[in-house]
């Protein structure tokens, strides 16, 4: 006889510390993969997971075997018109048969081991070792505000929150139960009255007993309550703790004729990137898109990303709507700020000395983390040598350099690299 | 429709399965199979989902295995296929165990369910039993227990002396596994508490014993004519991980117990790597045979019986050398085929079939194909049993691959002057022993550098794979000295040597 099990609540993930081993030993070329994946995605879709290939090579544990050459003999199935003695020209290109026939005969690339990172482990390889600077910030363990969940069924509570159900259900378990003896002996004494009847008249007194005690049992029965306080059930709601943990992200880009779609596009993936990693540390985060020329606007995302624009730049009006929302819309106590530019570091030139004044007192002060990337392949334009002066009296300011794609990844990294505590 | 033309009801009628319909099938099954004297061990069936057949698929079907990277790629590489739909999951994994573990995954129809069961529980159960291979080398009583062991062991190991340390050493090992098996040594039985028991106690003598070897004090006055030519090992030792494991000069005794257990698993699945035409065979023909019977007393329905042909169909399916499925002879084609082939030559022999096997033809077809089961491996098995009739099915011909001409040629085909030549080829190719490079230990500088020498004795010229430059470097980090491998071709001439130092 079989013993036949159910194995199916047992954990399924006992390969997990083995795809965690593989994992680990193969950083380094996963890494490579999804650096490179960073900078060829579209940027729609960058939160997701990923194929990772890493060349065959490395992943295949070598053993002893026969190599080509020799001799060697080997059977096939389905001949069609060879006979003996037939002779074949070696197939180009080596190994049509290599031994145990598992040998790829097809020819296709088998090059690189191919398989699926899952979007939280991509992320992890893709923040890796990042942190947002000065996290501490006020409100991120402080705990003020709280928020109702359910949690379960009390007695006690207010009539708004009865449970109708539940309360039913357990009146109707309660009349059973207190029923159950009287219901019992009811049905017997009915029984042995119909027997009884057989042989006797209605004014015997063992009849009249019977009856009596009948309607005493019946009035037992009616007597328990259809429902009782002691079956009220609440809806029990408590109050949890929600820590304030919500960020504002300021993008700003200069859509001038000199912004060019390549530029954008490279400034669109960093806003991205800052985006994912906000969405890693803040439950909540709000965007602001700012796009300027030689005036600024608030705009949605598609316009942000997609619209053409052409005149010149002032940069300062960008810098102005963004100190004006911040002070309507995002009270520093409750909201963490971050910023990040992206411009071709082309600027009027009248306008810079007002965008630093800007900078050093409406704006710094206020926000956990400016970054400022400068997206051209050629010498630094004005904007930089004005904001390399705030660099140095703020530590929360970044700005970097990027020329092409391919530079968006260790960018990034640099301006979010740990620091030093 | 008339309840007599049918003595019995269909088990069930719909495809989905429940706890008791595979105890009902199951019953009947085993009724079956004991009619046609299958022998087995109990049989425990457990219901699995497919992430945990995905889990027990990566690690090469153990229920427990230690931890490492590998099965990590392994189960990558299956998860990857499976989403894809590339592949359906096998539907069966069977350990030679007692009892005999037999998965069936939850998404299974049930004709699927009673396939596996006669499949698995009953036909690789009863080759595990009973084949010589499975009976002389592997226990199947032990076997769980073991694997329990090594995991524990290497965990123990993995805290101790930290994971990288054990996955180089486990690397090392498993480069070298094939290289890791006795051939004509019977393995003692241990259970779990016998194992660890003796394990501290091996662990003190072995390295007791690697100190005497490698002891660099002379002994008083003694044997002082050494300077005799003999080599150590004096006889040539081809299971290199056990040469290893007992002399490796460096190797700290946790890393001798990790060699043994490498080597010991690469033992237990050594009779699988030689009898899969058989094995699969085997429990295909069974697996065939029995639901036939089982349609046969009208005990499942038409649609069950369809389903369950258009499985097997797949499963026996053998594409051309010309086709671009075609990867190799498909051993469950070819062990099904040759186990219909036998009872046919049992029952229905042709004149052909009297002339070349005229021990079996006409005799009673269970009993011949019991003892083919439990007395070949699946060389021997080709190379007695393969008829000619099956060749000309199969069109099998033979080919002649010598790297000296410029040309392929055809050197036997599926016709009398070929029977022969084509059965004897592809039996060879089923010979392990010439399909892996014949590798020795051969020298160990004793008194010198320690360096050790593996001799690789060429067959019919087949040079190492570059990738022995590769395994070469495990074998050096194992050893802890210089290693060297030198090819001789047949007249012990060495044609080619690899070399390396261990890593600093």
């Amino acid at each position: 006889m079989a013993q036949i099990v159910d194995r199916r609540l047992n954990g399924k993930n006992k390969s997990a510390v083995n795809r965690q081993k593989f994992l680990r030993r193969f950083r380094k070329q996963i890494k490579k993969s999804v650096e490179n994946i960073i900078s060829e995605r579209s940027v729609t879709d960058l939160d997701k997971g990923e194929k990772i290939s890493i060349p065959k090579k490395d992943t295949s544990e070598p053993f002893f075997h026969h190599g080509q050459g020799g001799h060697r003999d080997m059977v096939h199935p389905g001949n069609k018109e060879f006979k003996q003695g037939d002779l074949i020209p070696r197939p180009e290109g080596g190994s049509g048969q290599g031994e145990g026939g598992e040998a790829s005969d097809t020819g296709e690339g088998e090059d690189d081991f191919v398989f699926e990172l899952s979007r939280e482990e991509f992320l992890q390889f893709f923040f890796e070792d990042l942190e947002l600077p000065n996290l501490v910030k006020t409100k991120l363990s402080s705990i003020t505000e709280t928020r109702k969940v359910r949690a379960g069924h009390t007695s006690e509570g207010i009539p708004s929150n009865i449970n109708v159900v539940r309360s039913l259900t357990g009146a109707m378990g309660r009349r059973m139960a207190l029923r159950g003896p009287y219901k019992k002996e009811l049905h017997k004494i009915e029984k042995e009255l119909i027997e009884l009847l057989k042989h006797h008249n209605e004014t015997d007194r063992i009849i009249i007993d019977l009856r009596e005690r009948i309607v005493y049992l019946k009035n037992r029965i009616k007597k328990i309550p259809f429902i009782d306080t002691f079956d009220l059930r609440y809806d029990n709601r408590i109050d949890e703790p929600v820590p304030t943990t919500q960020a504002v992200m300021f993008c700003i880009m200069d859509v001038s004729g000199s912004m060019g779609r390549e530029e954008k596009d490279i400034a669109k993936r960093f806003f991205m990137l800052l985006y994912l990693f906000l969405t890693r540390t803040y439950e909540k985060i709000q965007i602001v898109f700012i796009s300027h020329h030689t005036v600024a606007s608030e705009v949605d995302e598609e316009t942000f990303f997609y619209s053409r624009e052409t005149g010149g730049t002032v940069v300062s009006s960008a810098l102005k709507l963004m100190a004006s929302i911040i002070q309507d819309r995002y009270p520093t106590n409750d909201w963490n700020i971050y910023a990040a530019q992206a411009s071709d570091g082309d600027n009027w030139h009248n306008d810079s000395k007002i965008c630093i004044d800007l900078l050093n007192n409406n704006i710094m002060p206020f926000v956990q983390y400016f970054s400022y990337i400068e997206i051209t392949p050629d010498q630094h334009q004005n904007l930089w040598d004005e904001y390399t002066g705030i660099q140095s009296g703020w530590d929360n300011f970044a700005m970097k350099k990027i020329e092409k794609t391919a530079d968006i990844y260790p960018v990034f990294r640099k301006l979010f690299e740990k620091r030093e505590a | 429709m008339t309840d007599t033309a049918k003595k019995n009801q269909p088990v069930s009628q719909t495809s989905e399965w429940t706890f008791e319909l595979i105890e009902k099938y199951h019953s009947e099954i085993e009724r079956i199979a004991g009619n046609f004297g299958l022998s087995t061990y109990p049989i425990q069936l457990e219901i699995i989902t497919a992430e945990q057949m995905m889990d027990a698929y990566s690690s090469v079907g153990m229920p427990v295995g230690y931890s490492h990277w590998t099965f990590g790629k392994e189960f990558v590489n299956t998860e990857k296929n499976y989403k894809r739909g590339q592949m359906g999951l096998a539907y069966e994994i069977v350990i030679n165990s007692n009892p005999c573990i037999a998965y069936l995954m939850e998404e299974n129809s049930m004709p699927m369910q009673a396939l596996v069961i006669a499949h698995a529980a009953y036909g690789h159960n009863s080759f595990f039993k009973n084949n010589y291979l499975f009976t002389t080398w592997t226990s199947a009583d032990s076997i769980i227990d073991y694997l329990l062991f090594a995991k524990n062991y290497v965990a123990e190991c993995e805290t101790r002396y930290g994971e990288e340390a054990v996955e180089n050493i486990l690397d090392s090992c498993h480069a070298l596994k094939n290289f890791g098996v006795d051939r004509y040594k019977r393995p003692p039985k241990l259970s779990l508490q016998e194992e660890q028991s003796r394990q501290q106690e091996r662990e003190d003598y072995l390295q007791s014993q690697v100190n005497e070897l490698w002891r660099t004090i002379p002994d008083k006055g003694q044997n002082e004519s050494n300077d005799s030519p003999l080599r150590y090992p004096s006889e040539p030792q081809e299971n290199i991980l056990y040469f290893i494991e007992k002399n490796a000069p460096l190797l700290e005794p946790w890393q001798r117990e990790i060699v043994r257990i490498v080597r010991k698993i690469s033992q237990y699945f050594y009779p699988q790597r030689q009898t899969q035409v058989m094995n699969e065979g085997w429990a295909t023909f069974w697996h065939y045979t029995i639901l036939n019977q089982l349609y046969d007393e009208g005990l499942c329905t038409d649609g069950f019986m369809l389903e369950f042909l258009q499985s097997h169909t797949n499963v026996v399916a053998q594409p051309g050398f010309d086709s671009p499925y075609y990867s190799g002879i498909n051993p469950y084609a070819l062990g099904f085929n040759m186990m219909t082939d036998i009872r046919r030559i049992c029952e229905y022999p042709t004149d052909e079939d009297r002339e070349w096997f005229p021990d079996i033809a006409g005799t009673d077809w269970n009993e011949t194909l019991h003892f083919a089961m439990k007395n070949y491996k699946d060389e021997s098995f080709i190379g007695q049993y393969l008829s000619p009739k099956l060749m000309r099915d199969f069109k099998l011909f033979a080919l002649n691959d010598d790297d000296r001409s410029r040309q392929i040629e055809v050197s036997a085909i599926h016709n009398n002057r070929g029977y022969q030549q084509v059965r004897s080829t592809l039996s060879e190719q089923y010979n392990l022993g010439s399909n892996e490079p014949n590798i020795q230990v051969y020298d160990v500088d004793i008194k010198g550098d320690r360096s050790l020498t593996l001799r690789h004795t060429q067959f019919l010229r087949r040079p190492l794979d570059k990738s022995a430059y590769e395994v070469i470097k495990h074998v050096a980090r194992l050893w802890g000295f210089d290693v060297k491998i030198e090819s001789i071709d047949e007249r012990e001439k060495i044609v080619k040597t690899y070399e390396c130092s261990p890593p600093k």
